[in-house]
């Protein structure tokens, strides 16, 4: 296990006063985690000594850069167990990895009667490109219903999941809900109905190990920069015979093996998907923020999520009037999302602004699920490697703070 | 000037609002919402036979700053003409408001004029009304 203190040196961000005399507690890693130094450092590294294009330079940086692209990609290969490199796409972000596996796969698989299923629980960035697709080839979404406590109904799937089911693609945590999916079973259910499965693991690799293989995932997606990376870059894993067999997403340089007045041959995977100048610094970026969650220990980083969130959720639910979502116990991921009484969650956000602490207040990309919920918006406070107990405490006061403000007391 | 948005007259308003409500067969209505934070206010307005604001109600859901200018706007056009409405600024109302107000606060601040314009230039009601409760 690891030393919160010391891990909090790693994160510079973390010395900032958002207002004079007023420090940072910051509660919203879920939308955007904060960058250890190693991080920074490695990608000031790449443009103050060796940056170049890759691939195709014969020079001495241009070497060196494309070997420390592929060094990421081999880095991220091994933090999800994928089997091969050539399964690891580098995209702009999770939402950039389901819009390619929609338009890709989507558009040569996907035809009129055709389902696809989701759940209730979907960021839209895991439901919006399926709208377009199907909009597009006549096919149907279906929604996997959520029960009360936030947790999926996975008893019913028999009655969602059928022969017209091409696609399941579903998230592994919820990121306003904190559910934690049984994603193996999941997988289990789609397949055997002959459906691909998708993992949105946005939330999930940020903070707990995932295993392709064992998960057997046909495609599996998120992004650097909630998991101490930066923005900008994303992964897409797919089964190699899956991506083989798929048409380019994005044409141009890098992605072509050769390119004739007439037409052009695509380039070996994972390259066929990665056209123009790719993200070089950002997945340096990436790499050394995998080699950080290494060092880190990865099972150490849920093991301490768990323990400040079981905190949160105690500490949060004495606040009067205070309504948490999603499910309790184990399967609650480094997040609480929560209601005040009849406080508008953007006021919640500023009062708490004004104490340094930030969270974040809004439909968190998932409107049908908080129309699901029956709420306009929530407010969420998620933890992440640097989280302490002192801070989870300055929440809580802060909240009763708010409750004041607004003289619910 | 005091960084506290959540002074008294805000407070007091997002407890007790003005003129919440609606009225029946109002001249013109429309309503509309600001996805980004669930913000959501519809405004009926009845004008008199010189076209002057007789009566006016809002209702919706939102957080406090929507609310109290929602309150503080339709107070302040009863009795003005429909030219004045359309000509009533966006600084005119976030002086009503009073509060020193973030960028992505001050949207907050306007929807209600927003609404209000919409409907007085007569832009068709997309009646879209979602209330949470």
């Amino acid at each position: 296990m690891f030393n919160v203190e010391d891990v909090r040196r790693d994160f510079p961000i973390l010395d900032t006063e958002v207002y004079p005399g007023v420090p940072l507690v910051y509660l919203d890693s879920a939308a955007s985690s904060q960058k250890p130094t190693s991080v920074i450092a490695a990608m000031d590294d790449y443009y103050i000594h060796y940056h170049a294009n890759i691939h195709r330079g014969v020079h001495r940086l241009s070497e060196l850069a494309t070997s420390a692209y592929e060094l990421a990609r081999q880095k991220v290969a091994r933090f999800i167990n994928a089997p091969t490199t050539e399964e690891v796409v580098f995209v702009g972000n999770a939402t950039e990895a389901f819009n390619l596996v929609a338009y890709s796969w989507g558009r040569t698989n996907i035809g009129p009667g055709d389902e696809i299923l989701l759940t209730e629980m979907e960021h839209h960035a895991n439901i919006v490109p399926w709208q377009i697709l199907a909009r597009e080839k006549g096919a149907t979404i279906r929604y996997l219903p959520i029960r009360d406590d936030g947790t999926l109904l996975v008893e019913r799937l028999d009655e969602f999941l059928n022969k017209r089911t091409r696609l399941f693609s579903f998230t592994g945590v919820s990121n306003v809900l904190g559910t934690i999916n049984p994603v193996t079973e999941l997988v289990e259910a789609a397949h055997a109905v002959g459906a691909l499965a998708m993992v949105d693991a946005a939330q999930t690799a940020p903070h707990m190990s995932i295993d392709v293989q064992a998960l057997n995932c046909d495609f599996l997606a998120f992004s650097s920069h909630k998991m101490c990376g930066p923005t900008g870059i994303g992964v897409l894993y797919g089964k190699r015979e899956l991506l083989e067999a798929m048409p380019p997403f994005l044409g141009g340089g890098d992605m072509i093996r050769r390119v004739t007045l007439e037409g052009f041959t695509t380039n070996d995977l994972p390259w066929k998907f990665e056209a123009g100048t790719p993200r070089i610094a950002e997945a340096i970026g990436l790499g050394a923020a995998v080699d950080y969650l290494n060092h880190l220990g990865i099972d150490a980083v849920h093991a301490h999520e768990q323990t400040i969130t079981q905190y949160a959720l105690e500490s949060l639910s004495e606040v009067p009037g205070l309504s948490l979502l999603g499910p309790p116990g184990s399967l609650h991921g480094g997040l609480a999302s929560f209601t005040l009484g009849g406080v508008h969650p953007h006021d919640i956000a500023e009062v708490l602004d004004k104490k340094g602490i930030a969270i974040r207040a809004g439909h968190h990309c998932a409107m049908p699920l908080h129309q699901k919920l029956g709420i306009p918006a929530s407010a969420r406070a998620s933890f992440y490697v640097h989280t302490t107990f002192e801070e989870v405490d300055q929440l809580t006061a802060a909240l009763h703070h708010t409750r004041s403000v607004f003289r619910l007391n | 000037m005091d960084a506290n948005i959540y002074q008294e007259q805000i407070i007091d308003l997002y407890e007790h609002p003005l003129n919440y409500g609606e009225i029946e067969n109002p001249d013109f209505t429309y309503e509309e919402d600001n996805p980004l934070c669930g913000d959501v206010i519809r405004i009926d307005v009845r004008l008199d036979d010189e076209g002057r604001v007789a009566d006016v109600a809002w209702r919706g859901d939102g957080c406090a700053i929507s609310q109290a200018s929602a309150s503080l706007l339709t107070e302040e056009i009863k009795g003005k003409t429909l030219d004045e409405v359309k000509s009533f600024t966006s600084e005119e109302l976030l002086g009503l408001v009073g509060v020193p107000l973030s960028m992505a606060r001050v949207k907050c601040a306007l929807l209600s004029l927003k609404v209000l314009k919409a409907g007085a230039y007569g832009i068709p009601d997309p009646g879209v009304m979602r209330t949470h409760d």
